[in-house]
């Protein structure tokens, strides 16, 4: 526990910083932006509709498809970038009403009294109306301020590194400690930086300094802690790139070397939101950084957030499926058998993107039928078509959308399955469900760790009904022409079947282990005959 | 440039305002002459487009049609902002900064047009004394601390800041009470007899028009009724509208009377 307290805490300049980096410049671009378009808005009426319609608008985007569509719209760029404009549309609003209803708040006999003192517009402007409509302002900063600062979290998907990092991960891995660390220090800076503003709004009611300063003094102190250690580690690359001429005539060594033949280089790897896919990218990293390669591994990614990120050169490698390459990238609906698809995605990938697909891992992570082993054997079946004469005895428990996905249609269809009871559940209860004997059948993952941990029988699927998703690895266009990395990723290929994916999925799901535990675990296996 | 001694203050020929485009008229073919150092006294009830006529004159409200001069000055050739600064106005209400000091309100036209701080704080200063509120005391003030008499006198040392020749004044005793009213009304004419300024002066109260004003111009439905000194209106009242208009301080002070009669014996 402490152990991974201190690892936590490890994490956490980089994670803060990055949270920091991205919020507070997003609350002050949210103020330069919003105030004088608020003061737009005040003075001219005809702009005054169109304009809060759109923020409006904006703001009504659910937040992590903003961040997403953000990434599409800057061409699959990943990263700080879409994470930063989302957070800036974000803080728009909230600003841009205030400082237009603070505006429009002002007694008209200020207004009148600034013009008979003989004040022009811009002076009545900036002497009375935006000093009476000060505290109203701060209020929309401070609104803005905590939406802002809880919306970062959400940044995690497009690969800008901030608090949501624990709570995705910690999410995934249902480690709930790591997720409360996330929330807690999430808390704390949306408390901080709320404070701060308030402080700003007390001085500005009360029209006093010394709370301004006290405010200012916060956000120092704040920005100081939360940013040093980015710009201490930048600094540091700065040095070292610096003082590179001496690594790299290391670098120049005969690239006959193959166990340093990635050294000087940088390789970023990408990651879904799920245990599978971290233990992957982890385990590239290692095998990689073994090689003398420098790597940064950006996980919980959204799936074509990813893709994009890659098609795009933001990442250089990471692992996918066929079957979900063929419905979200190639839009085809009709599933083929499992090695005609991997040749049609692996060309289109190529033709289509410049995207090297550099060979299958060697397992599948399809959906598929489960059972008790006891009562499979009892009953004396083996692949789903045994499965008709006892279905009127039997409950199937499946994710509430499962049921109305094509895959289980098709497979209904191709061996009449009609006649069972279906039961939508939580992929977290069902698993638990089957092995306590509550259902009969689950349809899971076929590489999840509980599989094999609640001694479950995977029904074979003859037909090859549920279209297949085997593991590939793909390459950037960038990454496609370094030679040096196809020729280490090469004797991966075919060195994970499914039971092995399985045992490295159960030692961090129900075993509680760590990431890089079970992507050691993935290294260290010996090789296997390829499944195939 | 010391214009010439007979030059009107303040002159308006012809002045005329509609707010649609001629349909009605708020104010109609307004003529009117005030020598200097003259304080006016414009009256009428609600809607006779008194407080309209005064904006006229520093460009509150620009007239549809009219000549205005202040001292020989074209009034709608010249820059508003810069007529804005010469003239003194104390608003209806009061209309003091909440955000500024007693001391940054008083001092705002002289900053606007550019004093030296020095000037500024010395004016303020000699002001505050004037209105007898010890600088020392309320210039570093609030003026949401202040009494609503405490803020009167800081609209009337605010109007009087940039030294101007002119002061308009809009209803600015009529939200005090009575007894502030009459001080403060008091002083006023004091400072004015003291310093020498004109004064327009919008009002619907007959006794404070009668006690303060060299002249009053009464108005109704946008048109001047009668023209003449508190004395004149008394003894010759032009219309019934003027004569009631005088005959109320009479009645109520005849009421008065009555009462304290009725009370003694």
């Amino acid at each position: 526990m402490n152990e991974a307290l201190h690892e936590l805490f490890e994490k956490l300049p980089d994670y803060l910083g990055g949270h920091l980096l991205l919020a507070v410049p997003a609350i002050i671009g949210g103020v330069l932006l919003s105030v004088p378009l608020g003061i737009l808005a005040h003075r001219n009426a005809t702009l005054r509709g169109p304009l809060m319609t759109v923020a409006s608008l904006a703001q009504t985007i659910p937040s992590i498809a903003l961040l997403a569509i953000m990434v599409a719209v800057l061409g699959g760029t990943i990263g700080y970038r879409p994470a930063f404009i989302a957070l800036l549309v974000y803080s728009m609003l909230p600003i841009l009403r205030n400082t237009l209803t603070g505006l429009q708040g002002v007694d008209p006999a200020m207004t009148e009294a600034a013009r008979g003192v003989g004040m022009t517009a811009r002076q009545t402007l900036w002497q009375v109306q935006l000093p009476l409509a000060l505290p109203v302002i701060l209020a929309g900063i401070r609104t803005a301020t905590v939406w802002v600062v809880g919306i970062t979290t959400l940044s995690t998907p497009v690969g800008a590194p901030s608090l949501g990092n624990y709570i995705f991960s910690g999410l995934q891995l249902r480690d709930w400690p790591q997720v409360y660390f996330g929330c807690f220090f999430a808390m704390a800076l949306t408390l901080v930086l709320d404070r701060a503003v308030r402080l700003l709004e007390i001085a500005a009611t009360r029209r006093r300094r010394g709370p301004a300063w006290f405010a200012v003094a916060i956000l120092a102190i704040v920005l100081a802690g939360g940013l040093a250690p980015a710009l201490l580690s930048a600094f540091d690359s700065l040095r070292s790139t610096r003082s590179a001429p001496g690594r790299s005539a290391g670098t120049s060594l005969p690239p006959t070397d193959p166990a340093k033949r990635l050294v000087g280089r940088d390789y970023t790897i990408g990651a879904k939101g799920f245990t599978e896919q971290a233990i992957l990218g982890e385990w590239l990293s290692q095998v990689l950084e073994d090689r003398g390669a420098e790597t940064k591994v950006l996980g919980n990614m959204g799936s074509t957030i990813l893709f994009d990120a890659l098609r795009n050169d933001s990442i250089d490698l990471y692992i996918d499926y066929t079957g979900t390459i063929w419905t979200t990238v190639m839009k085809r609906d009709k599933p083929i058998r499992r090695v005609p698809m991997f040749v049609d995605v692996a060309g289109h990938l190529r033709n289509e993107f410049g995207i090297l697909c550099v060979g299958r891992l060697g397992f599948e992570n399809t959906y598929c039928l489960a059972m008790r082993r006891q009562q499979a054997d009892r009953l004396g079946i083996r692949q789903i078509g045994d499965l008709p004469p006892h279905l009127a005895r039997m409950t199937l428990a499946g994710d509430p959308e499962f049921f109305g996905r094509p895959e289980w249609i098709r497979v209904r269809d191709r061996y009449n399955l009609d006649g069972v009871k279906t039961q939508g559940m939580d992929a977290t209860f069902m698993y638990q469900a089957v092995r306590d004997d509550q259902v009969d059948l689950i349809s899971g993952f076929s590489t999840d760790g509980r599989l094999a941990a609640y001694d479950l029988t995977l029904l074979e699927d003859p037909e090859q009904a549920f279209p297949p998703y085997d593991a590939i690895i793909l390459l950037s266009p960038a990454a496609s022409r370094d030679s040096a990395l196809v020729r280490t990723l090469l004797p991966l290929l075919n060195q994970i079947d499914g039971d092995t994916m399985r045992r490295a999925n159960l030692l961090v799901d129900v075993e509680g282990r760590r990431i890089s535990e079970a992507a050691r675990f993935l290294l260290e296996d010996p090789p296997k005959d390829p499944e195939r | 440039m010391p214009p010439d001694p007979d030059t009107p203050a303040l002159r308006l020929r012809d002045v005329s305002k509609s707010y649609d485009g001629g349909q009605s008229f708020a104010v109609q073919k307004l003529d009117l002459n005030v020598p200097r150092g003259e304080l006016v006294a414009l009256l009428g009830g609600s809607g006779c487009g008194k407080t309209t006529t005064l904006k006229m004159i520093n460009r509150l409200i620009d007239p549809t049609s009219g000549h205005i001069e202040v001292d020989g000055r074209d009034v709608l050739a010249s820059d508003p902002i810069a007529l804005r600064r010469s003239i003194g106005y104390v608003f209806q209400g009061v209309g003091l900064f909440p955000h500024l000091t007693v001391g940054q309100n008083v001092g705002i036209t002289p900053q606007l047009v550019g004093w030296e701080s020095d000037r500024i704080e010395n004016r303020v200063e000699t002001l505050l004394d004037m209105v007898h509120l010890p600088p020392a005391e309320f210039r570093d003030r609030k003026p949401t601390e202040l009494s609503g008499g405490q803020q009167q006198r800081v609209g009337f040392a605010r109007a009087l800041a940039a030294e101007p020749s002119l002061i308009l004044l809009d209803e600015a005793f009529g939200a005090l009470d009575p007894i502030t009213r009459d001080s403060l009304q008091q002083e006023f004419l004091e400072i004015q007899r003291q310093l020498g300024f004109t004064a327009v002066l919008v009002t619907h109260d007959m006794t404070e028009a009668l006690l303060l004003a060299d002249r009053i111009v009464v108005m109704e439905e946008g048109g001047i009724v009668q023209v003449g000194t508190p004395h004149e209106l008394l003894a010759r009242p032009a219309t019934d509208y003027v004569e009631r208009l005088v005959a109320t301080p009479r009645h109520q002070a005849g009421r008065v009377e009555e009462l304290l009669a009725r009370a003694e014996s």
